[in-house]
């Protein structure tokens, strides 16, 4: 069901703010993985603000829904929305990166508060998903698991391993994204490992495949509603397609982008593009929501 | 650990295969705690714990031939309340996942056991593919990860329930087929990290793991009617945490060491125990037995520990040699520091 334009537009305001402490997290650290976190960052929105069953008081609640960061590089836009939420405090930011820090460009899941899983090597968090998943269904929880990789991270051969088993034993309680920001270190990801056609690749190892517009707060929840309205054996895996860097004009989709440090002057014209990409995101909802 | 095991007899030690004993104790603790689920990759059959997936289907897991998928799975239901005990051979448990093994289950310090079977070179005619021997060197090097090599199958049953017992990430190395069996049954006092001093000895100190222990007792008989020497056997099931304590009382009781075991010399039980040896400032002699670093042959396991002098004719030759080998004498043994 598509978005109230107030629900709509109340996350396209929370995503504005988070992208403006990613952006700032970034500048504090003095450098940071932002191309792929501003890519990422509508998803955690709607998953943090609309979706997820948390309490956070109680952090370590047994029937929470599981949310993995399987691109855990993406750490500069995830630790943001976990200190906004109350996980951690906000202060904690201003040490990202930084030496003697609990939070690190991959976030430690004993160290930081609300992280599910210690992600950051690439290929292993469908897997640590398709464990929780299945182990709802052992303990009789009926928990889900959100699970988001990047496309690049599709190289790494371990998530199709993990895409079998969920596809075989029927995970339908883990819900699959890849973020296709069409960027990884070295390049394009279609000069460096050609992964198209992604959507048929998944299709045939078992998963519902929807391609969505991973940077439209309204099309991705449309996504998301199917997903957990879904009542047959097939899990579901969510392309979305999203740009590097979104927000921040100058560096969208631009893969030199993966990592990256802001100067003054740099970040100055960053806070300015994501104050007229939020205008141009206002203006689409108040023209598209019913 | 005793207790518990008493059901486990004589009778088991000598008629089941190792793995087998592993399957039963699997079972045993799937009947006393339902968040026990069993996982493997391909190798239910192999790893004996088929028992376990006729009797919990539902918390039966079979991943197929993905041992990284296998370990990141185990993890994420560790990570969920699980207590997972996953099976496959040695040489995929640990490098083939390596990765994984290292960062799902220790760094994210969760509860849960990886039975490596096949160890060594017990899965002999399989080839250098299957033999685990540099198995001990990586998993030893991990945080947070419990490494034991049990002697037999009793032993295999009280690592096993130890490994339940106490919370965090295990790793249990086990051969295929069947060991010589050096305990009649599983109450002798097993505690993780503690040596067993199979026998007592005051000439040299044999340091052995898995089925490299039986060796070394059969070695230490036979010099005692032989050549009258007197040969401690310590059986070292616990390779980290080492016990320090053991090792530095037999440098300083015997003040000589042999270390035995079915893994290479480098990075394993007598790199583990040197360590100890070294930062203790003793002068002591010194060997160590095990594959010298190369690629172990195929055959039998008896034939290959045979030819790498890991049995007891090869143990009893190594002793001889070390009872002559000359060490710097240590005008202020006796000081402690």
């Amino acid at each position: 069901m598509a978005l109230s334009k107030q629900e709509w537009l109340a996350l396209e305001k929370k995503a504005h703010e988070l992208r403006n402490l990613t952006l700032d997290t970034t500048y504090w650290a003095g450098s940071g993985h932002i191309g792929g976190g501003m890519s990422v960052l509508d998803l955690l929105t709607v998953l943090y603000y609309k979706y997820l069953n948390i309490k956070v008081e109680d952090p370590n609640w047994a029937d929470r829904d599981r949310f993995i960061l399987s691109k855990g590089h993406a750490a500069v836009a995830y630790a943001p929305v976990l200190c906004d939420k109350g996980f951690n405090d906000v202060e904690m930011l201003k040490t990202f990166n930084l030496s003697g820090s609990k939070m690190g460009m991959h976030l430690d899941s004993n160290k930081v508060v609300g992280v599910d899983a210690s992600t950051g090597s690439l290929g292993h968090g469908l897997s640590i998903a398709a464990g929780t998943g299945l182990a709802a269904r052992v303990l009789g929880k009926d928990y889900k698991t959100y699970c988001v990789l990047g496309d690049g991270e599709c190289n790494e051969g371990s998530n199709w391993e993990a895409a079998m088993t969920i596809a075989h034993y029927k995970v339908t309680n883990v819900i699959s994204f890849v973020d296709r920001n069409k960027c990884m270190i070295d390049g394009r990801t279609e000069d460096v490992m050609r992964l198209e056609p992604l959507a048929d690749k998944w299709a045939a190892f078992g998963f519902k495949v929807l391609e969505v517009d991973g940077n439209n707060i309204n099309a991705l929840c449309g996504a998301i509603d199917e997903a957990l309205a879904n009542t047959s054996d097939q899990p579901y895996m969510i392309i979305m397609d999203t740009l590097k860097g979104c927000g921040i004009d100058f560096i969208e989709d631009d893969y030199t982008w993966h990592y990256g440090a802001f100067d003054d002057e740099k970040y100055a014209a960053a806070k300015k593009a994501l104050e007229n990409s939020y205008a141009a995101r206002v203006a689409r909802v108040e023209k598209e929501a019913k | 650990m005793a207790g518990g095991g008493m059901t486990y007899t004589a009778v088991d030690s000598t008629s089941l295969q190792t793995a087998e004993i592993y399957g039963k104790a699997l079972v045993e603790l799937g009947e006393k705690h339902p968040e026990v689920v069993a996982l493997t990759a391909d190798l239910a059959k192999s790893t004996k714990i088929g028992e376990f997936m006729k009797r919990f289907p539902d918390r039966f897991f079979n991943v197929g031939i993905a041992e990284q998928n296998l370990v990141g799975v185990a993890a994420g239901m560790a990570k969920a309340g699980l207590v997972p005990f996953l099976s496959t051979f040695s040489q995929f448990a640990s490098f083939r996942a390596a990765d994984q093994l290292h960062t799902d289950i220790c760094y994210q310090n969760v509860n849960a056991k990886v039975i490596a079977t096949h160890s060594g070179t017990s899965f002999g005619q399989a080839g250098s593919t299957h033999h685990a021997i540099c198995d001990l060197a990586l998993t030893r090097s991990i945080p947070n990860l419990t490494v034991i090599c049990p002697a037999d199958g009793m032993e295999t049953y009280n690592a096993v329930m130890a490994a339940y017992e106490t919370p965090g990430p295990f790793y249990i190395r086990i051969n295929r087929g069947f060991d010589q069996t050096l305990y009649k049954d599983t109450d002798y006092g097993y505690e993780v990290g503690k040596a067993v001093t199979v026998r007592e000895g005051t000439d040299i100190t044999i340091i052995a793991c898995g089925s490299c222990v039986f060796q070394a007792n059969q070695a230490a008989e036979f010099l005692d009617k032989a050549d009258g020497l007197k040969v401690r056997v310590l059986d070292m099931h616990t390779i980290k945490p080492i016990d320090r304590d053991a090792i530095i009382k037999a440098v300083t009781e015997t003040r000589r060491i042999i270390t035995v075991e079915d893994h290479n010399i480098i990075g394993g039980l007598g790199s583990a125990v040197a360590e100890v040896v070294v930062e203790s400032g003793k002068a002591c002699a010194f060997k160590k037995l095990g594959v010298q670093d190369t690629f172990a042959p195929i055959g039998l396991h008896e034939d290959i520990m045979s030819h790498l002098g890991i049995d007891a004719n090869g143990i009893i030759e190594a002793v001889r040699v070390v009872m002559k080998a000359d060490f710097e004498a240590d005008e202020d043994w006796g000081d402690e520091y």
